[in-house]
């Protein structure tokens, strides 16, 4: 009975955050002000971080936050404040066209996406880490971080440095 | 006695699906590049859903990792992405996707 009223909690965790996230990010795509656009992102960006933690990656969950929710978004919140776009607020859209065709596309993909989804269940060959071995989800990154995935880790962190000059390089004035 | 299911992964590939396809009509119809660009990073974000919940579903973790990796060339988009958006509205006053086509002949 205990397990019932958790699951079903779950599901009520679930159901809201997942409604919450649709109608913000669709909130994120129709506001005229960037920085409204910005808030809301934050908002989806929240609840996937919640999914993440119905999902046992805690890890993952935290990083979201802190790196999307925070770093990201406080970045982009910044660029808006320094452009200065009161004339992008009152310049009427013109295009509609690109609006319908573009609403008509991503509607079609959408169908291939969720046929896709109901049609065939995930299949694979499943891993050795049952949930009970993810409780200790950081350890476990951790471990396969600097094992399996050393490679691949070091490209990141040059690619990384790689973006901060370019975006130092990009920004200075020029003289 | 009544058991409630859990909940199937199918419900959380729909969700970053229909997430995705909203980053899709936002990126396709806006005109402003910092809205597109969020727009962006909404779908890496469903994407990494996707990552995340065939990775709890299948019992590995590889998907983990690879949410990982795309959090961090997100990061990097954006810092160089803002920076260029900063470089162009210097010398174009704009940044309005339609009225930017310095590479267009």
């Amino acid at each position: 009975m205990a397990e019932n009223f958790g699951i079903l909690f779950q599901w009520l965790i679930f159901l809201g955050v997942a409604f919450v996230s649709i109608v913000a990010s669709l909130l994120v795509i129709t506001r005229k002000n960037p920085i409204h656009s910005a808030l809301f992102m934050v908002l989806t960006l929240l609840c996937v971080a919640v999914l993440y933690v119905l999902l046992h990656s805690p890890f993952i969950a935290i990083v979201q936050v802190v790196v999307y929710a925070g770093a990201i978004v406080m970045l982009i919140v910044f660029v808006i404040m320094l452009l200065d776009l009161e004339t992008e607020l009152r310049s009427k859209l013109k295009i509609v066209y690109s609006k319908v065709i573009g609403g008509f596309v991503a509607a079609l993909f959408l169908f291939g996406i969720l046929y896709t989804v109901v049609a065939k269940s995930p299949t694979g060959q499943t891993g050795s880490y049952t949930p009970e071995k993810m409780a200790g989800n950081v350890k476990a990154v951790g471990e396969m971080l600097f094992t399996k995935y050393l490679f691949p880790f070091e490209i990141v962190s040059i690619l990384l440095v790689a973006a901060i000059i370019g975006a130092v390089i990009l920004s200075k004035k020029r003289t | 006695m009544w058991v409630v299911p859990t909940i199937p992964p199918a419900l959380y590939l729909m969700l970053s699906g229909i997430l995705f396809t909203i980053g899709v009509i936002g990126a396709l119809t806006r005109r402003n590049a910092i809205v597109v660009f969020m727009c962006i990073e909404l779908m890496l974000n469903a994407v990494n859903l996707t990552f995340i919940t065939l990775s709890r579903f299948l019992q590995s973790m590889d998907g983990v990792i690879f949410a990982f990796f795309v959090m961090a060339v997100a990061a990097a988009e954006a810092a160089v992405g803002l920076a260029i958006f900063v470089m162009l509205y210097r010398s174009k006053e704009t940044i309005n996707v339609d009225e930017v086509n310095l590479l267009k002949w």
